[in-house]
């Protein structure tokens, strides 16, 4: 569920815009590099964003008593960065800001920082830090993606309470309301989608485990040994 | 096949706490949390108004954006089913 249009007053939605417009040129720079370098790599970038494309249209009911939906970024933060996954999440809040008058173009730069930027980026520490940890690859993705999801919703109540502190209490005050909506209604989601990025992370390696090896996501020593435990 | 039985479980379970949710909250429509903050908003900042319009197309009602919702699925399913497949029969010939 991102920032409606217009609800975002001056001057944060300039302030996210400005936060987010780095990483994205940033992240077409990568994108353009590893494309023209390693064109194996397309279809895997296109799996990561349909995937994105997938999750985000997916608008799921929670225990709280309100729907939001996943980010699916995980897949792609993990895969290609936090970087290239902005890129892609900003292809995802652009149609659904132009088509479906979900979220705004106003409070793009903020979406794009908790969906595409902050979220994908906690995804991508976790799992290298896991990873160095020896834990298990498909648990790591799970949880990588799980956090992230969950973090890209605490991240929109941030922005909304920066924006809206409240009269009395401040800003904390405000962050205590949002979050006890999009953190709480979150977390049965982002558990959800966790699992599903491991699933599909399972058939990545199953079919391009030369290109994660190549991206230096997991060594072949590791790829071997997942693919011992398909048989 | 082991992922995938966990993967099941885990859906189970999502649908279990939906159930659940429910029947401790029997009159909500679930609907957007984004709907929600909206509404903290009005009574933190009373009489806030969105400055902005948007530009884009509007759906003009329930029908027409679950319609565009589902196509935002299938595309990225499409996509994903078409590359899995893809490898998954060249690498099995």
């Amino acid at each position: 569920m991102h920032i409606f249009e217009g609800f975002l007053p001056s001057p944060w939605w300039q302030i996210w815009f400005v936060v987010s417009i780095p990483v994205i040129l940033f992240g077409m720079y990568q994108l353009n590099k590893l494309v023209n370098e390693r064109r194996e790599v397309v279809p895997l970038l296109a799996v990561a964003g349909a995937f994105i494309f997938v999750l985000s249209s997916l608008k799921l009911p929670s225990v709280t008593g309100s729907s939001s939906h996943p980010t699916g970024t995980g897949l792609a933060a993990i895969l290609f960065g936090p970087a290239i996954t902005a890129v892609l999440g900003v292809i995802v809040l652009i149609y659904q800001t132009l088509f479906l008058a979900h979220g705004g173009l106003t409070t793009l730069g903020a979406n794009t920082v908790s969906m595409g930027i902050i979220g994908p980026l906690v995804a991508f520490l976790f799992y290298k830090a896991a990873s160095k940890a020896g834990v298990n690859f498909y648990l790591n993705v799970f949880l990588a993606t799980a956090i992230a999801d969950w973090v890209t919703y605490v991240v929109t109540s941030v922005q909304l309470a920066l924006a809206f502190p409240h009269p009395e209490g401040g800003v904390l005050v405000s962050l205590a309301g949002f979050a006890g909506i999009f953190a709480t209604t979150q977390v049965p989601l982002a558990i959800l989608e966790g699992a599903l990025t491991a699933l599909i992370m399972k058939y990545v390696v199953q079919i391009k485990s030369d290109v994660l090896v190549d991206l230096k996501i997991l060594t072949p020593e590791a790829v071997a040994k997942l693919k011992e435990g398909m048989k | 096949m082991k992922l995938e039985y966990i993967v099941a479980i885990v859906v189970v379970l999502f649908a279990a706490q939906f159930f659940y949710g429910v029947s401790i909250n029997p009159d909500s429509e679930f609907g957007g949390a984004d709907g929600a903050a909206g509404d903290i908003i009005g009574e933190i900042s009373p009489g806030y108004e969105p400055w902005f319009e948007g530009i884009g197309f509007e759906p003009p009602g329930g029908e027409t954006e679950s319609l565009l919702f589902a196509l935002q699925a299938a595309f990225g399913a499409v996509v994903i089913g078409y590359t899995i497949g893809y490898y998954k029969g060249k690498s099995s010939k």
